[in-house]
Protein backbone atom coordinates (compact mmCIF):
# COMPACT_ATOMS: atom_id res chain seq x y z
CA UNK A 1 0.00 0.00 0.00
CA UNK A 2 1.26 3.22 -1.49
CA UNK A 3 1.19 5.85 0.87
CA UNK A 4 2.31 8.63 -1.85
CA UNK A 5 -0.69 10.85 -2.97
CA UNK A 6 1.27 13.09 -5.48
CA UNK A 7 4.04 12.03 -7.93
CA UNK A 8 6.69 14.77 -9.66
CA UNK A 9 8.10 14.05 -13.10
CA UNK A 10 10.60 15.89 -14.08
CA UNK A 11 11.20 16.29 -17.54
CA UNK A 12 8.51 16.41 -20.37
CA UNK A 13 10.21 14.23 -23.37
CA UNK A 14 9.27 10.88 -24.49
CA UNK A 15 10.10 8.87 -20.88
CA UNK A 16 8.57 11.64 -18.68
CA UNK A 17 5.28 12.17 -20.36
CA UNK A 18 5.12 8.24 -20.36
CA UNK A 19 5.69 8.09 -16.62
CA UNK A 20 3.40 11.00 -16.16
CA UNK A 21 0.80 9.18 -17.78
CA UNK A 22 1.06 6.06 -15.72
CA UNK A 23 0.79 7.74 -13.01
CA UNK A 24 -1.81 9.94 -13.52
CA UNK A 25 -3.93 6.88 -14.95
CA UNK A 26 -3.25 4.93 -11.78
CA UNK A 27 -5.04 8.25 -10.05
CA UNK A 28 -2.20 9.70 -8.29
CA UNK A 29 -2.14 13.93 -8.88
CA UNK A 30 0.64 14.33 -10.81
CA UNK A 31 2.71 17.30 -11.89
CA UNK A 32 5.03 17.38 -14.38
CA UNK A 33 8.08 19.82 -14.52
CA UNK A 34 10.05 21.39 -17.64
CA UNK A 35 11.55 24.27 -17.50
CA UNK A 36 10.47 24.77 -21.60
CA UNK A 37 6.42 25.48 -21.86
CA UNK A 38 6.69 24.10 -25.49
CA UNK A 39 7.69 21.40 -24.47
CA UNK A 40 4.94 20.93 -21.75
CA UNK A 41 2.48 21.85 -24.20
CA UNK A 42 3.65 18.97 -26.96
CA UNK A 43 3.81 16.93 -24.06
CA UNK A 44 -0.22 17.68 -23.20
CA UNK A 45 -1.29 17.18 -26.50
CA UNK A 46 0.72 14.02 -27.11
CA UNK A 47 -0.71 12.55 -23.84
CA UNK A 48 -4.21 14.04 -24.66
CA UNK A 49 -3.54 12.12 -28.11
CA UNK A 50 -2.66 8.95 -26.40
CA UNK A 51 -5.81 9.03 -24.32
CA UNK A 52 -8.28 9.87 -26.81
CA UNK A 53 -7.11 6.55 -28.66
CA UNK A 54 -7.71 4.89 -25.47
CA UNK A 55 -11.27 5.95 -25.23
CA UNK A 56 -11.28 5.24 -28.70
CA UNK A 57 -10.11 1.37 -28.55
CA UNK A 58 -12.86 1.43 -25.55
CA UNK A 59 -10.17 0.78 -23.13
CA UNK A 60 -11.02 4.00 -20.87
CA UNK A 61 -14.28 6.24 -21.00
CA UNK A 62 -14.23 9.79 -21.81
CA UNK A 63 -15.14 9.87 -17.97
CA UNK A 64 -12.33 8.08 -16.94
CA UNK A 65 -10.20 9.92 -18.92
CA UNK A 66 -11.01 13.39 -17.34
CA UNK A 67 -10.48 12.70 -14.27
CA UNK A 68 -7.02 11.09 -15.52
CA UNK A 69 -6.49 14.34 -17.08
CA UNK A 70 -8.01 16.20 -14.37
CA UNK A 71 -4.82 14.37 -11.89
CA UNK A 72 -2.27 16.04 -14.37
CA UNK A 73 -0.97 19.04 -14.41
CA UNK A 74 2.70 21.09 -15.09
CA UNK A 75 4.59 23.53 -14.22
CA UNK A 76 7.93 25.89 -15.13
CA UNK A 77 7.98 26.50 -11.56
CA UNK A 78 10.48 24.05 -9.67
CA UNK A 79 8.81 25.60 -6.45
CA UNK A 80 5.76 23.63 -7.47
CA UNK A 81 7.53 20.50 -7.16
CA UNK A 82 7.51 20.78 -2.81
CA UNK A 83 4.04 19.34 -3.14
CA UNK A 84 5.02 16.30 -4.41
CA UNK A 85 5.60 13.03 -2.49
CA UNK A 86 7.94 11.92 -4.98
CA UNK A 87 9.68 13.31 -8.04
CA UNK A 88 11.24 10.85 -10.47
CA UNK A 89 13.55 12.79 -13.13
CA UNK A 90 13.42 11.87 -16.59
CA UNK A 91 16.16 14.45 -17.42
CA UNK A 92 18.65 14.43 -20.50
CA UNK A 93 21.11 11.36 -19.72
CA UNK A 94 23.86 13.25 -18.17
CA UNK A 95 25.50 13.33 -14.25
CA UNK A 96 26.23 16.99 -14.39
CA UNK A 97 22.96 17.81 -15.68
CA UNK A 98 20.83 15.33 -13.19
CA UNK A 99 23.04 16.95 -10.46
CA UNK A 100 21.72 20.31 -11.61
CA UNK A 101 18.50 19.51 -11.61
CA UNK A 102 18.31 17.61 -7.74
CA UNK A 103 20.20 19.97 -6.34
CA UNK A 104 17.69 22.89 -7.19
CA UNK A 105 14.69 20.49 -6.25
CA UNK A 106 16.38 18.99 -2.65
CA UNK A 107 16.40 23.35 -2.66
CA UNK A 108 12.47 23.38 -2.80
CA UNK A 109 11.59 20.06 -1.90
CA UNK A 110 10.64 18.98 2.10
CA UNK A 111 13.46 16.72 3.67
CA UNK A 112 10.93 13.90 3.23
CA UNK A 113 10.20 13.60 -0.48
CA UNK A 114 11.87 10.72 -2.54
CA UNK A 115 14.25 11.34 -5.25
CA UNK A 116 13.80 8.41 -8.46
CA UNK A 117 15.99 8.49 -11.33
CA UNK A 118 14.74 7.16 -14.54
CA UNK A 119 18.65 6.39 -16.10
CA UNK A 120 19.50 3.34 -18.29
CA UNK A 121 22.75 3.76 -18.12
CA UNK A 122 24.01 5.81 -14.92
CA UNK A 123 24.79 4.91 -11.39
CA UNK A 124 21.90 5.48 -9.34
CA UNK A 125 24.47 5.73 -6.11
CA UNK A 126 26.68 8.54 -8.46
CA UNK A 127 23.36 10.43 -9.01
CA UNK A 128 22.50 10.43 -5.21
CA UNK A 129 25.67 11.90 -4.57
CA UNK A 130 24.22 15.09 -6.08
CA UNK A 131 20.84 15.11 -4.86
CA UNK A 132 21.51 16.69 -0.95
CA UNK A 133 19.64 13.31 0.19
CA UNK A 134 21.25 10.15 -0.90
CA UNK A 135 19.50 8.30 1.77
CA UNK A 136 16.36 8.94 -0.36
CA UNK A 137 17.08 8.72 -4.24
CA UNK A 138 16.14 5.26 -5.52
CA UNK A 139 16.57 4.44 -9.46
CA UNK A 140 13.42 3.47 -11.55
CA UNK A 141 13.94 2.64 -15.12
CA UNK A 142 10.66 2.67 -16.98
CA UNK A 143 11.16 1.00 -20.09
CA UNK A 144 10.38 2.61 -23.73
CA UNK A 145 7.23 3.61 -23.96
CA UNK A 146 6.61 3.58 -20.28
CA UNK A 147 3.02 4.19 -20.61
CA UNK A 148 2.36 0.35 -22.25
CA UNK A 149 5.57 -1.02 -20.66
CA UNK A 150 4.84 -2.61 -17.14
CA UNK A 151 8.45 -3.09 -16.25
CA UNK A 152 10.54 -0.82 -14.12
CA UNK A 153 13.91 -1.62 -12.94
CA UNK A 154 14.78 -0.56 -9.33
CA UNK A 155 17.97 -0.35 -7.70
CA UNK A 156 18.82 1.58 -4.48
CA UNK A 157 21.99 3.22 -4.13
CA UNK A 158 24.63 2.44 -2.02
CA UNK A 159 23.11 4.83 1.02
CA UNK A 160 19.19 4.01 -0.03
CA UNK A 161 17.48 3.59 2.89
CA UNK A 162 15.31 0.22 2.99
CA UNK A 163 12.54 2.81 4.07
CA UNK A 164 13.16 4.58 1.06
CA UNK A 165 13.49 1.86 -1.20
CA UNK A 166 10.10 -0.33 -0.13
CA UNK A 167 8.19 3.33 -0.62
CA UNK A 168 8.90 3.26 -4.03
CA UNK A 169 8.36 -0.24 -4.80
CA UNK A 170 5.03 0.23 -3.44
CA UNK A 171 4.58 3.40 -5.67
CA UNK A 172 5.54 1.07 -8.31
CA UNK A 173 3.16 -1.90 -7.52
CA UNK A 174 0.35 0.91 -6.72
CA UNK A 175 0.81 2.56 -10.69
CA UNK A 176 0.01 -0.85 -11.80
CA UNK A 177 3.55 -1.72 -12.87
CA UNK A 178 6.29 -4.83 -12.61
CA UNK A 179 9.04 -3.81 -10.32
CA UNK A 180 12.09 -5.89 -10.68
CA UNK A 181 14.91 -5.26 -8.17
CA UNK A 182 18.68 -4.57 -9.83
CA UNK A 183 22.07 -4.13 -8.21
CA UNK A 184 23.29 -0.56 -8.73
CA UNK A 185 25.35 -1.50 -12.21
CA UNK A 186 25.40 -0.09 -15.05
CA UNK A 187 22.82 -0.87 -17.59
CA UNK A 188 20.88 -2.56 -15.13
CA UNK A 189 19.96 -5.94 -16.36
CA UNK A 190 18.32 -4.79 -19.92
CA UNK A 191 21.04 -2.57 -21.23
CA UNK A 192 23.58 -4.67 -19.33
CA UNK A 193 22.58 -7.23 -22.00
CA UNK A 194 20.63 -6.11 -25.09
CA UNK A 195 23.54 -3.41 -25.70
CA UNK A 196 26.82 -5.68 -26.50
CA UNK A 197 23.81 -8.36 -27.81
CA UNK A 198 23.53 -5.43 -30.14
CA UNK A 199 26.55 -4.58 -31.25
CA UNK A 200 28.13 -8.17 -31.42
CA UNK A 201 25.03 -7.99 -34.04
CA UNK A 202 26.52 -5.34 -35.75
CA UNK A 203 30.39 -6.22 -35.69
CA UNK A 204 28.18 -9.72 -37.72
CA UNK A 205 27.40 -7.31 -40.30
CA UNK A 206 30.43 -5.40 -40.59
CA UNK A 207 32.65 -8.50 -41.03
CA UNK A 208 29.90 -9.33 -44.05
CA UNK A 209 29.52 -12.84 -41.56
CA UNK A 210 25.71 -12.31 -43.01
CA UNK A 211 23.64 -9.92 -44.59
CA UNK A 212 21.28 -8.15 -41.49
CA UNK A 213 18.06 -9.79 -43.17
CA UNK A 214 19.21 -13.17 -42.65
CA UNK A 215 20.50 -12.54 -39.19
CA UNK A 216 17.51 -11.24 -38.18
CA UNK A 217 15.69 -13.89 -39.64
CA UNK A 218 17.95 -16.35 -37.77
CA UNK A 219 17.23 -14.97 -34.53
CA UNK A 220 13.39 -15.09 -34.95
CA UNK A 221 12.97 -18.22 -36.09
CA UNK A 222 15.71 -19.95 -34.13
CA UNK A 223 14.67 -18.14 -30.61
CA UNK A 224 11.49 -16.93 -31.21
CA UNK A 225 12.23 -12.94 -30.52
CA UNK A 226 9.86 -10.97 -31.75
CA UNK A 227 12.49 -8.94 -33.58
CA UNK A 228 15.88 -9.39 -34.84
CA UNK A 229 18.32 -7.09 -32.85
CA UNK A 230 18.83 -5.10 -36.42
CA UNK A 231 15.35 -4.66 -36.99
CA UNK A 232 15.49 -3.14 -33.45
CA UNK A 233 18.38 -0.64 -33.56
CA UNK A 234 16.37 0.91 -36.87
CA UNK A 235 13.66 1.40 -34.23
CA UNK A 236 15.85 2.67 -31.23
CA UNK A 237 17.94 4.77 -33.70
CA UNK A 238 21.47 4.23 -34.52
CA UNK A 239 22.24 7.70 -32.42
CA UNK A 240 20.61 6.54 -29.58
CA UNK A 241 22.15 3.26 -29.50
CA UNK A 242 25.45 5.17 -29.30
CA UNK A 243 24.65 7.74 -26.61
CA UNK A 244 23.54 4.42 -24.40
CA UNK A 245 26.09 2.51 -26.09
CA UNK A 246 28.95 4.75 -24.90
CA UNK A 247 27.46 5.33 -21.35
CA UNK A 248 27.61 1.65 -20.70
CA UNK A 249 31.63 1.39 -21.44
CA UNK A 250 32.35 4.41 -19.78
CA UNK A 251 31.25 2.58 -16.52
CA UNK A 252 32.03 -1.06 -17.36
CA UNK A 253 34.92 -1.18 -19.93
CA UNK A 254 33.90 -4.35 -21.27
CA UNK A 255 34.80 -4.82 -24.64
CA UNK A 256 31.31 -5.84 -26.30
CA UNK A 257 30.03 -2.69 -24.85
CA UNK A 258 32.06 -0.43 -27.26
CA UNK A 259 30.54 0.59 -30.19
CA UNK A 260 31.34 -0.87 -33.48
CA UNK A 261 33.08 1.84 -36.31
CA UNK A 262 30.34 0.61 -38.58
CA UNK A 263 27.49 2.68 -36.25
CA UNK A 264 29.80 5.94 -36.45
CA UNK A 265 30.14 6.16 -39.88
CA UNK A 266 26.26 5.37 -40.36
CA UNK A 267 25.60 8.08 -38.28
CA UNK A 268 27.77 10.46 -40.08
CA UNK A 269 25.80 8.77 -43.47
CA UNK A 270 22.59 9.75 -41.74
CA UNK A 271 21.56 6.28 -41.35
CA UNK A 272 20.23 6.28 -37.92
CA UNK A 273 17.26 3.92 -38.56
CA UNK A 274 13.28 4.27 -39.42
CA UNK A 275 13.48 8.02 -38.23
CA UNK A 276 15.86 8.94 -41.42
CA UNK A 277 14.38 6.14 -43.95
CA UNK A 278 17.86 4.28 -43.83
CA UNK A 279 19.47 2.13 -41.35
CA UNK A 280 20.78 -1.59 -41.79
CA UNK A 281 17.47 -1.53 -43.65
CA UNK A 282 15.50 0.86 -46.34
CA UNK A 283 11.78 2.21 -45.12
CA UNK A 284 9.44 3.89 -47.50
CA UNK A 285 6.46 4.62 -45.66
CA UNK A 286 5.98 1.60 -43.05
CA UNK A 287 7.11 -0.88 -45.92
CA UNK A 288 10.63 -2.75 -45.53
CA UNK A 289 13.67 -3.35 -47.61
CA UNK A 290 15.91 -6.06 -46.47
CA UNK A 291 19.48 -3.76 -46.53
CA UNK B 1 13.63 -28.22 -57.48
CA UNK B 2 14.29 -31.82 -56.80
CA UNK B 3 16.44 -33.46 -54.65
CA UNK B 4 17.77 -36.46 -53.36
CA UNK B 5 18.70 -37.55 -49.66
CA UNK B 6 22.07 -39.37 -49.28
CA UNK B 7 21.85 -39.89 -45.17
CA UNK B 8 24.88 -41.67 -43.25
CA UNK B 9 24.94 -41.65 -39.99
CA UNK B 10 23.19 -39.69 -37.14
CA UNK B 11 21.95 -36.83 -38.33
CA UNK B 12 21.13 -34.19 -35.34
CA UNK B 13 19.22 -31.81 -38.05
CA UNK B 14 16.63 -34.22 -39.12
CA UNK B 15 16.66 -37.09 -36.49
CA UNK B 16 13.03 -37.81 -37.34
CA UNK B 17 10.01 -37.73 -39.64
CA UNK B 18 10.29 -33.98 -41.68
CA UNK B 19 8.79 -33.09 -45.05
CA UNK B 20 12.51 -32.51 -46.03
CA UNK B 21 12.67 -36.15 -45.93
CA UNK B 22 9.27 -36.92 -47.49
CA UNK B 23 9.52 -34.79 -50.51
CA UNK B 24 13.09 -36.46 -51.84
CA UNK B 25 13.36 -38.30 -55.12
CA UNK B 26 15.69 -40.92 -56.01
CA UNK B 27 17.75 -38.28 -57.78
CA UNK B 28 17.58 -34.79 -58.18
CA UNK B 29 18.89 -31.71 -58.95
CA UNK B 30 20.17 -31.10 -55.67
CA UNK B 31 22.00 -33.59 -52.89
CA UNK B 32 21.23 -33.47 -49.27
CA UNK B 33 23.65 -35.34 -47.45
CA UNK B 34 22.10 -36.40 -43.83
CA UNK B 35 24.19 -37.76 -40.93
CA UNK B 36 27.75 -37.56 -38.75
CA UNK B 37 29.35 -39.24 -41.76
CA UNK B 38 29.77 -36.72 -44.20
CA UNK B 39 33.42 -37.88 -45.60
CA UNK B 40 32.30 -41.68 -46.37
CA UNK B 41 28.68 -39.67 -47.52
CA UNK B 42 30.95 -37.59 -50.28
CA UNK B 43 32.50 -40.68 -51.02
CA UNK B 44 29.75 -42.72 -52.09
CA UNK B 45 27.81 -40.05 -53.76
CA UNK B 46 30.73 -39.49 -56.29
CA UNK B 47 31.18 -36.76 -58.88
CA UNK B 48 29.69 -33.42 -57.28
CA UNK B 49 29.56 -31.30 -60.55
CA UNK B 50 26.14 -32.70 -61.60
CA UNK B 51 24.51 -31.33 -59.23
CA UNK B 52 22.81 -27.41 -58.69
CA UNK B 53 24.32 -28.10 -55.02
CA UNK B 54 25.26 -30.50 -52.65
CA UNK B 55 24.57 -29.60 -49.10
CA UNK B 56 26.19 -31.64 -46.33
CA UNK B 57 24.83 -31.56 -42.65
CA UNK B 58 27.34 -29.61 -40.04
CA UNK B 59 27.66 -29.89 -36.51
CA UNK B 60 30.17 -27.61 -35.09
CA UNK B 61 32.57 -27.60 -37.60
CA UNK B 62 32.91 -25.65 -40.80
CA UNK B 63 32.43 -26.55 -44.02
CA UNK B 64 36.10 -26.10 -45.42
CA UNK B 65 37.11 -29.29 -43.22
CA UNK B 66 35.29 -31.02 -46.28
CA UNK B 67 36.08 -28.51 -49.24
CA UNK B 68 39.88 -27.60 -48.20
CA UNK B 69 40.60 -24.00 -47.75
CA UNK B 70 42.66 -21.82 -50.29
CA UNK B 71 43.78 -17.73 -50.72
CA UNK B 72 40.26 -16.92 -49.55
CA UNK B 73 38.60 -17.93 -53.02
CA UNK B 74 37.20 -21.42 -52.20
CA UNK B 75 34.16 -21.90 -53.13
CA UNK B 76 32.00 -24.57 -55.59
CA UNK B 77 28.25 -25.86 -55.55
CA UNK B 78 28.98 -27.60 -52.55
CA UNK B 79 27.51 -25.77 -48.98
CA UNK B 80 27.19 -26.52 -45.80
CA UNK B 81 24.02 -26.21 -43.07
CA UNK B 82 22.70 -27.09 -39.71
CA UNK B 83 19.33 -26.83 -38.59
CA UNK B 84 19.64 -24.87 -35.08
CA UNK B 85 18.64 -26.81 -31.88
CA UNK B 86 19.18 -25.29 -28.62
CA UNK B 87 20.68 -27.63 -25.82
CA UNK B 88 17.91 -30.57 -25.59
CA UNK B 89 15.03 -28.52 -27.31
CA UNK B 90 13.44 -29.83 -30.54
CA UNK B 91 14.99 -28.84 -33.80
CA UNK B 92 14.19 -25.28 -34.75
CA UNK B 93 12.43 -24.01 -38.05
CA UNK B 94 15.61 -22.41 -38.97
CA UNK B 95 18.65 -23.67 -40.93
CA UNK B 96 21.81 -22.10 -40.95
CA UNK B 97 23.27 -22.48 -44.55
CA UNK B 98 26.73 -21.85 -44.79
CA UNK B 99 28.45 -20.44 -48.03
CA UNK B 100 32.18 -19.77 -49.15
CA UNK B 101 33.40 -17.02 -49.93
CA UNK B 102 33.22 -17.61 -54.11
CA UNK B 103 30.47 -19.69 -53.28
CA UNK B 104 27.84 -19.26 -57.01
CA UNK B 105 25.08 -18.16 -56.05
CA UNK B 106 23.08 -20.20 -58.30
CA UNK B 107 24.19 -22.74 -55.87
CA UNK B 108 22.96 -20.53 -52.85
CA UNK B 109 19.84 -20.26 -54.25
CA UNK B 110 18.95 -23.79 -55.24
CA UNK B 111 20.35 -24.92 -51.96
CA UNK B 112 17.79 -22.39 -50.34
CA UNK B 113 14.92 -23.35 -52.35
CA UNK B 114 14.74 -27.06 -50.98
CA UNK B 115 14.79 -26.17 -47.68
CA UNK B 116 11.85 -23.66 -47.91
CA UNK B 117 9.89 -26.12 -49.97
CA UNK B 118 9.65 -27.97 -46.81
CA UNK B 119 8.81 -25.02 -44.87
CA UNK B 120 12.11 -24.09 -42.99
CA UNK B 121 13.15 -20.85 -42.82
CA UNK B 122 17.29 -20.21 -44.34
CA UNK B 123 19.35 -17.22 -42.96
CA UNK B 124 23.00 -17.70 -45.18
CA UNK B 125 25.98 -17.06 -43.41
CA UNK B 126 30.00 -17.42 -43.88
CA UNK B 127 31.64 -20.39 -42.76
CA UNK B 128 32.62 -19.37 -39.45
CA UNK B 129 32.39 -21.43 -36.36
CA UNK B 130 28.65 -20.74 -34.51
CA UNK B 131 27.25 -19.39 -37.90
CA UNK B 132 24.91 -16.79 -36.54
CA UNK B 133 23.02 -17.97 -33.71
CA UNK B 134 25.82 -19.75 -31.44
CA UNK B 135 28.17 -16.66 -32.29
CA UNK B 136 25.35 -14.76 -31.31
CA UNK B 137 23.86 -15.51 -28.12
CA UNK B 138 26.75 -17.49 -26.21
CA UNK B 139 28.03 -14.55 -25.06
CA UNK B 140 24.48 -12.84 -23.51
CA UNK B 141 24.09 -16.01 -22.14
CA UNK B 142 27.50 -16.41 -20.46
CA UNK B 143 27.05 -12.77 -19.02
CA UNK B 144 23.51 -13.72 -17.37
CA UNK B 145 25.87 -16.85 -15.58
CA UNK B 146 28.30 -14.77 -14.67
CA UNK B 147 26.09 -11.47 -13.95
CA UNK B 148 23.89 -14.11 -11.68
CA UNK B 149 26.51 -15.53 -9.59
CA UNK B 150 27.72 -12.06 -9.22
CA UNK B 151 24.08 -11.12 -7.24
CA UNK B 152 22.96 -8.50 -10.50
CA UNK B 153 19.38 -9.88 -9.73
CA UNK B 154 17.69 -12.74 -8.56
CA UNK B 155 17.20 -15.75 -11.74
CA UNK B 156 13.50 -14.83 -11.74
CA UNK B 157 14.49 -11.24 -11.70
CA UNK B 158 16.33 -11.30 -14.84
CA UNK B 159 14.28 -13.80 -16.66
CA UNK B 160 11.23 -11.96 -16.53
CA UNK B 161 12.76 -8.35 -16.79
CA UNK B 162 14.32 -9.49 -20.14
CA UNK B 163 10.48 -11.44 -21.32
CA UNK B 164 8.85 -7.93 -20.25
CA UNK B 165 11.16 -5.45 -21.42
CA UNK B 166 12.82 -7.11 -24.58
CA UNK B 167 9.78 -9.64 -25.33
CA UNK B 168 11.55 -12.63 -25.58
CA UNK B 169 9.75 -15.60 -24.91
CA UNK B 170 12.07 -17.02 -22.20
CA UNK B 171 14.53 -15.78 -19.82
CA UNK B 172 18.18 -16.57 -20.41
CA UNK B 173 18.26 -18.87 -16.44
CA UNK B 174 15.47 -20.52 -17.21
CA UNK B 175 16.37 -21.40 -20.59
CA UNK B 176 19.52 -22.95 -19.68
CA UNK B 177 18.62 -24.82 -16.85
CA UNK B 178 15.42 -26.31 -19.36
CA UNK B 179 17.81 -26.90 -22.22
CA UNK B 180 20.97 -28.06 -20.70
CA UNK B 181 23.91 -26.08 -18.94
CA UNK B 182 26.18 -29.07 -19.55
CA UNK B 183 25.30 -28.70 -23.82
CA UNK B 184 26.04 -24.80 -23.52
CA UNK B 185 29.41 -25.82 -22.16
CA UNK B 186 29.63 -28.45 -25.30
CA UNK B 187 29.13 -25.05 -27.64
CA UNK B 188 31.09 -22.55 -25.70
CA UNK B 189 33.97 -24.55 -24.81
CA UNK B 190 34.13 -25.41 -28.90
CA UNK B 191 33.73 -21.29 -29.72
CA UNK B 192 36.46 -20.01 -27.04
CA UNK B 193 38.95 -22.67 -28.60
CA UNK B 194 37.94 -21.40 -32.24
CA UNK B 195 38.13 -17.32 -30.86
CA UNK B 196 39.94 -17.57 -27.83
CA UNK B 197 37.38 -14.57 -27.14
CA UNK B 198 36.47 -13.90 -23.53
CA UNK B 199 32.99 -13.84 -23.92
CA UNK B 200 32.72 -17.44 -24.61
CA UNK B 201 34.86 -18.93 -22.19
CA UNK B 202 31.99 -21.41 -20.40
CA UNK B 203 30.72 -19.71 -17.38
CA UNK B 204 31.20 -21.07 -14.10
CA UNK B 205 27.72 -22.57 -13.84
CA UNK B 206 28.10 -24.46 -17.62
CA UNK B 207 31.76 -25.98 -16.03
CA UNK B 208 30.10 -27.29 -12.87
CA UNK B 209 26.91 -28.68 -14.57
CA UNK B 210 29.49 -30.47 -17.32
CA UNK B 211 31.43 -32.07 -14.75
CA UNK B 212 28.50 -33.16 -12.99
CA UNK B 213 27.24 -34.46 -16.25
CA UNK B 214 30.34 -36.64 -16.70
CA UNK B 215 30.28 -37.65 -12.60
CA UNK B 216 26.73 -39.04 -13.22
CA UNK B 217 27.92 -40.93 -16.57
CA UNK B 218 31.04 -42.28 -14.57
CA UNK B 219 28.65 -42.97 -11.31
CA UNK B 220 26.03 -44.95 -14.34
CA UNK B 221 28.93 -47.05 -15.65
CA UNK B 222 30.33 -47.82 -12.22
CA UNK B 223 26.31 -48.94 -11.49
CA UNK B 224 26.23 -50.95 -14.98
CA UNK B 225 29.70 -52.92 -14.29
CA UNK B 226 28.94 -53.82 -10.50
CA UNK B 227 25.40 -55.35 -11.87
CA UNK B 228 27.09 -57.08 -14.75
CA UNK B 229 29.95 -58.70 -12.19
CA UNK B 230 26.77 -59.84 -9.30
CA UNK B 231 25.16 -61.15 -12.68
CA UNK B 232 28.15 -63.13 -13.29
Amino acid sequence: MSTIKTVGVAGSGTMGSGIAIVAARAGFRTIVYDVSQPSLDRARKQTEGFFAKSVERKKLTQAQVDTILGNLSSTTDIATMAQCDIVIEAVFENLKVKHELLAKLDAVCPPETLFASNTSTLSITEIAAGSGRDERVIGMHFCLPAQLMKLVEMSPGLRTSDEAFQAAWDLCKAMGQIPVKTKDNPGFILNYFLIPFNNDAIRMVEAGLAEPAEIDRAIKTGLGYAMGPLELLDLVGLDTHLLVAEALYAGTHEPRNQVPALVKRMIAAGHLGRKTGQGFYKYSGNAMFGG
Amino acid sequence: MSYKILSLGDSASFPGAHPLLDKAERDGDVALVLGNRVPEALERLGKRDGYRAVVVELDMECLGVYTGESRGEEGSNMLGFARFRLGSDPASNLIELVRQPATPQAAIDAARRVFESAGLQVAVCKDVPGRILNRLIRPYYNAALRRLDEGLASAADMDITLKLGLGYPEGPIGLLERTGLDRHYDVTQTLWEAYGDPGYVPARRAQIAKQRALVEAQVQAWTERDDEIADD
